[in-house]
C-alpha cells in the first residue's frame, strides 16, 4: 500500500503505484454494495462535504453513495442553494465550510483550476469531481478500474477517445491516467474539437473515428454539448452525428472483443446510437457501479482508515 | 540646494556618454558634468552637499511609458500617490498613465485632475495617456484637443484594443494634427476571447481557454498597415510573441514610424508559470513559451523593441483570489521592472547602456519628453543611481505599491535603484544616511 495524499485534485502527478492502490482497494470495496446491509463503520465519525457549483446527478449521487456506505456524514452543497448565489466568493463559501470542520470536500465546479485554489487556502482533503475543462479524477479512475476488471489489464491497451475532446475533463484525466498506467492512447473527433498541442501528451490523433475504432481495444466515447454548436465547433447535430457518432456501421470494423465506454449522460443518437449503448460490448452501467466502489476506496484512503475495521 | 553626484559611471545613451563623471545640480537643473579624475576644486564645494556615486550607476531618469495608476475609479488597487510612490521607488523618474480609469481618461477634466493628483503627491512625474475612442468603446474619437491641450502625451485604448479598423484608421490620421502617437493593445478579441493563458501545451493540460499568438499578430499586422497609410507614429504595447518581433522588424525596415515595448515578464517567464493555477501568471498578453520568450531577448538585443514597460498593473486579491477563469489580468512591475532589465545585463543579453536606453532614451523619444531621458546642462536633474551589484530578494511585503500583484516575489535578483531624485529633490534615498535632503 502506498498512499499519502491529502488531496486528490487531478490525476496529473499520481504514479502508478499509487492508481493501483486505488484500484486494488476499491476492488475489495466494491462487494459491500452487494451486501444485504450496504454499511461498513469505517468512516464513522468523519464529514464529507459535496460541494457542486455544477449540476451532476450522476456524480454527486455516487460519492454520497460512497460516503454513507463507510458510514460518514454527508452534506451537500449547490451553487444556487449555497452563498454563492447571494454573491459571497469560493474561497469565502470554503472557509465558512472549514469552520464547521469537515474531513473531506469534494467539489465540483465550472473552472478549472477552483480544487486547486480550495487547497491553498483552506485545510480539509479536497476532492476534485471535475473542474472546468481540467480533471475529473474520479472519473478516470472508475474508468481504470472498469478496463482492468473487463479486460484483465491496463498496460499495453489501445484506447480510443471519441468527441469533443478539447472540452474534455474526462479526455484529460483519462489521458494522463491511462498513459501512467502504460497504454496508449488516441483521440478522434472534428478537427476544431481536438485541443491543440494535444501531441504533447503522447497520444495519437485522427479526425476519422473509423480509423480509431478499427485500431481500438477500449473505446471512450464523449458527451457532445449542444452548445459547442454556437462556437462554431461544428455545423450541426445531425452532421456531427454521421459523421462522429458511433453507429453500427462503424462498430463492424471494431475489434471483436472491443469494450465501449461513456462517462454519460449520453445523448442517445448523436455521439452514440442507441444499439450501439445498448450492444453486447457496452460497459457502461458497470462504469457506474465501479464509481460507488473508487470513491469509497478514495474517502478511505484520504481519511487514512484503517483496515482491520473494513473487515466486518 | 546643490548636489554633486560625485564619481558615479555616467549612462546617457543619448549623449553617447558611458563615463566616471561628477554631476553639478543647482535648482532642481543639471548645471554642469564633468569628467573624472582630472582635477577636483575648479568648483568650490563648500556649498554643495555631495552624493557618492563611486562604484554606481548614475543615468537618466527611468521613464515608464506603460503604467496603470488606477486613480480616478480604482483607488482600492492603487492611487496616484502610491503609484507614483512605487515609481520612484522603482528608479523611475517618470510614468505615463493609460486611460483605463473610470470615469475613462478621454476628457479634459480626467486628464486634469491626474495631473493635479501628480503634482500634490510630488513624486514623479505623470504623463496621462488619452483614450483614442471615447469612454474606450471603440466607436467614436475622443477629443484629442482637448486632451492635447490639458497635457496628454499619447493616445491608446489599452486594455480594449480598437477592433474597428475604420476607426483606428481616423483615430492615427486625425492624432497627426496634434502631433500625439498612437500607442496599440494590439489583440483581435474575436480570436483571442474566451482565453485566459497562451494556446499551448500548458493551456492543454491544463483545460483552460488559449489565446493563440495569431490574435496579437493578426493586430499588429493591420496596425503596422494602417501605419503605412498613415505614417502616424506607432508605438505597439507590451509585445509577446515571435512572431510579433518579427513583424515589426520588418516594418522598421520598411522605416516605418514603427516602435514597440515588452514588458519584463515576457522576457523573464513562460506559460508554464501558471502550472498550478496561479493567478499571478495571468496577464494579457499572457505569458508565451520559451521559444517566445527568447526571440523578445532577440529583438531587445538587436533593438527591434526599443522600450521597456513595467505595465503595471495593479489588482488587490479581490481580483486575485479568486477561480483563474474570474481573476483579473496583469501584474504590478514599478519595483521590479529595472532589477529584471538588469538581469539581461547580468546573463550577457543587453549591454548596460543598452538596457538604460530602453528605459529613458526610448521611452523620452516616443512620447518627445524634451529634456527628458537624457543628461545635460541645463535640463531637468531627473535622474536615478543604480547600484548594479546589489543583491536582494523580492519581497510584495516590502513593496510600496497599494497592490501586491508579482509573481517575482521571493526571486534573489541582483541591481537595483539606490537613488531617485526628481527636478533635484530626492524622492527616493536608500543610500542614507549620508544623503539627507
Amino acid at each position: 500500500m502506498n498512499f499519502d495524499r491529502h488531496h486528490l485534485l487531478g490525476m496529473e502527478g499520481l504514479t502508478r503505484e499509487e492508481i493501483e492502490t486505488i484500484l486494488t482497494t476499491a476492488e475489495s470495496l466494491k462487494e459491500i454494495s452487494f451486501r444485504d446491509i450496504k454499511k461498513v463503520p469505517t468512516l464513522r465519525g468523519k464529514t464529507v462535504v459535496n460541494f457542486f457549483h455544477e449540476p451532476s446527478t450522476r456524480t454527486r449521487t455516487s460519492f454520497e453513495i460512497a460516503a454513507k456506505r463507510l458510514s460518514a456524514d454527508t452534506v451537500s452543497l449547490s451553487a444556487n442553494t449555497s452563498s454563492l448565489v447571494k454573491g459571497e466568493t469560493l474561497v469565502d463559501t470554503a472557509r465558512n465550510l472549514e469552520a464547521m470542520n469537515p474531513d473531506v470536500i469534494v467539489i465540483r465546479h465550472s473552472m478549472a483550476g477552483a480544487p486547486h485554489l480550495l487547497s491553498r487556502m483552506t485545510k480539509p482533503s479536497i476532492i476534485n469531481a471535475g473542474d472546468g475543462m481540467h480533471e475529473h479524477p474520479t472519473q478516470a479512475l472508475l474508468d481504470l478500474l472498469t478496463i482492468r476488471e473487463k479486460k484483465g489489464r491496463i498496460e499495453g491497451l489501445q484506447v480510443a477517445i471519441i468527441g469533443d475532446i478539447a472540452h474534455s475533463r474526462v479526455a484529460r484525466s483519462n489521458i494522463i491516467g491511462l498513459k501512467t498506467m502504460g497504454a496508449e492512447v488516441m483521440v478522434a473527433g472534428p478537427p476544431t474539437m481536438i485541443p491543440p498541442f494535444i501531441e504533447s501528451l503522447d497520444v495519437g490523433v485522427t479526425s476519422r473515428i473509423q480509423e480509431a475504432v478499427a485500431w481500438a481495444d477500449v473505446i471512450m466515447m464523449l458527451r457532445v454539448q449542444l452548445e459547442r454548436q454556437q462556437q462554431m465547433l461544428f455545423p450541426s447535430l445531425r452532421e456531427y452525428s454521421r459523421f462522429f457518432g458511433l453507429n453500427l456501421e462503424t462498430m463492424n470494423k471494431a475489434k471483436r472483443d472491443v469494450i465501449i465506454m461513456h462517462p454519460g449522460p449520453i445523448n442517445r443518437g448523436v455521439e452514440i446510437h442507441p444499439e450501439v449503448a445498448d450492444g453486447p460490448y457496452s460497459v457502461i452501467l458497470d462504469q457506474v457501479t465501479n464509481g460507488v466502489a473508487v470513491r469509497m476506496a478514495l474517502l478511505y484512503l484520504l481519511l487514512g482508515g484503517k483496515k482491520s475495521e473494513m473487515a466486518d | 540646494m546643490k548636489w554633486l553626484i560625485r564619481g558615479g559611471r555616467v549612462i546617457d545613451s543619448q549623449n553617447q556618454v558611458d563615463d566616471l563623471m561628477d554631476i553639478y545640480i543647482h535648482q532642481g537643473r543639471i548645471m554642469d558634468l564633468q569628467p573624472v579624475p582630472p582635477k577636483r576644486g575648479t568648483k568650490s564645494l563648500s556649498d554643495y552637499r555631495v552624493i557618492p556615486a563611486e562604484g554606481l550607476v548614475v543615468c537618466p531618469g527611468l521613464i515608464d511609458i506603460h503604467t496603470h495608476l488606477r486613480e480616478p475609479g480604482f483607488e482600492y488597487k492603487e492611487t496616484i500617490l502610491t503609484g507614483t510612490r512605487a515609481a520612484v521607488t522603482g528608479g523611475f523618474t517618470a510614468v505615463a498613465c493609460m486611460a483605463n480609469t473610470l470615469p475613462v481618461n478621454d476628457n479634459q477634466s480626467v486628464t486634469e485632475y491626474i495631473l493635479n493628483k501628480a503634482k500634490e503627491a510630488r513624486l514623479a512625474k505623470v504623463f496621462p495617456v488619452g483614450a483614442i475612442s471615447a469612454g474606450l468603446k471603440g466607436e467614436a474619437l475622443a477629443e484629442y484637443g482637448e486632451l492635447k491641450t490639458a497635457g496628454v502625451v499619447a493616445l491608446s485604448d489599452d486594455g480594449n484594443p480598437v477592433m474597428n479598423s475604420q476607426l483606428m484608421r481616423r483615430a492615427m490620421e486625425y492624432a497627426q494634427a496634434f502631433d500625439l502617437p498612437i500607442i496599440a493593445h494590439c489583440e483581435d478579441l474575436t480570436l483571442s476571447r474566451p482565453g485566459v493563458m497562451n494556446e499551448g501545451p500548458t493551456s492543454t493540460r491544463l483545460g483552460l481557454h488559449g489565446i493563440p499568438s495569431a490574435a496579437e499578430e493578426i493586430m499588429i499586422y493591420r496596425d503596422i498597415q494602417l501605419c503605412q497609410m498613415t505614417q502616424t507614429p506607432l508605438h505597439i504595447a507590451h509585445i509577446s510573441t515571435a512572431g510579433s518581433v518579427q513583424l515589426i522588424r520588418e516594418a522598421k525596415k520598411k522605416g516605418l514610424p514603427v516602435s514597440a515595448e515588452t514588458a519584463p515578464h515576457h522576457f523573464s517567464l513562460t506559460e508554464e508559470a501558471v502550472i498550478g493555477f496561479d493567478t499571478l501568471a495571468k496577464m494579457n498578453p499572457p505569458l508565451r513559451t520559451k521559444n517566445d520568450l527568447q526571440a523578445i531577448q532577440k529583438g531587445l538585443k538587436d533593438g527591434t523593441i526599443e522600450v521597456i514597460a513595467s505595465d503595471h498593473a495593479p489588482q488587490s486579491a479581490l481580483e486575485k483570489e479568486v477561480e483563474f477563469d474570474q481573476a483579473a489580468m496583469g501584474i504590478i512591475g514599478l519595483e521590479t521592472t529595472l532589477p529584471l532589465t538588469l538581469n539581461l545585463v547580468h546573463r550577457g543579453i543587453l549591454t548596460l547602456p543598452q538596457a538604460i536606453a530602453k528605459l529613458t532614451q526610448g521611452p523620452a523619444r516616443i512620447l518627445n519628453l524634451p529634456g527628458l531621458g537624457r543628461l545635460e546642462p541645463s535640463g531637468p536633474a531627473d535622474l536615478t543611481i543604480i547600484d548594479p551589484d546589489l543583491e536582494f530578494q523580492v519581497d510584495i511585503r516590502s513593496f510600496v505599491s497599494k497592490s501586491k500583484n508579482s509573481p517575482f516575489h521571493g526571486w534573489t535578483l541582483k541591481g537595483k535603484a539606490v537613488l531617485t531624485m526628481v527636478e533635484g529633490r530626492v524622492v527616493f534615498n536608500q543610500m542614507a544616511p549620508m544623503v539627507e535632503e
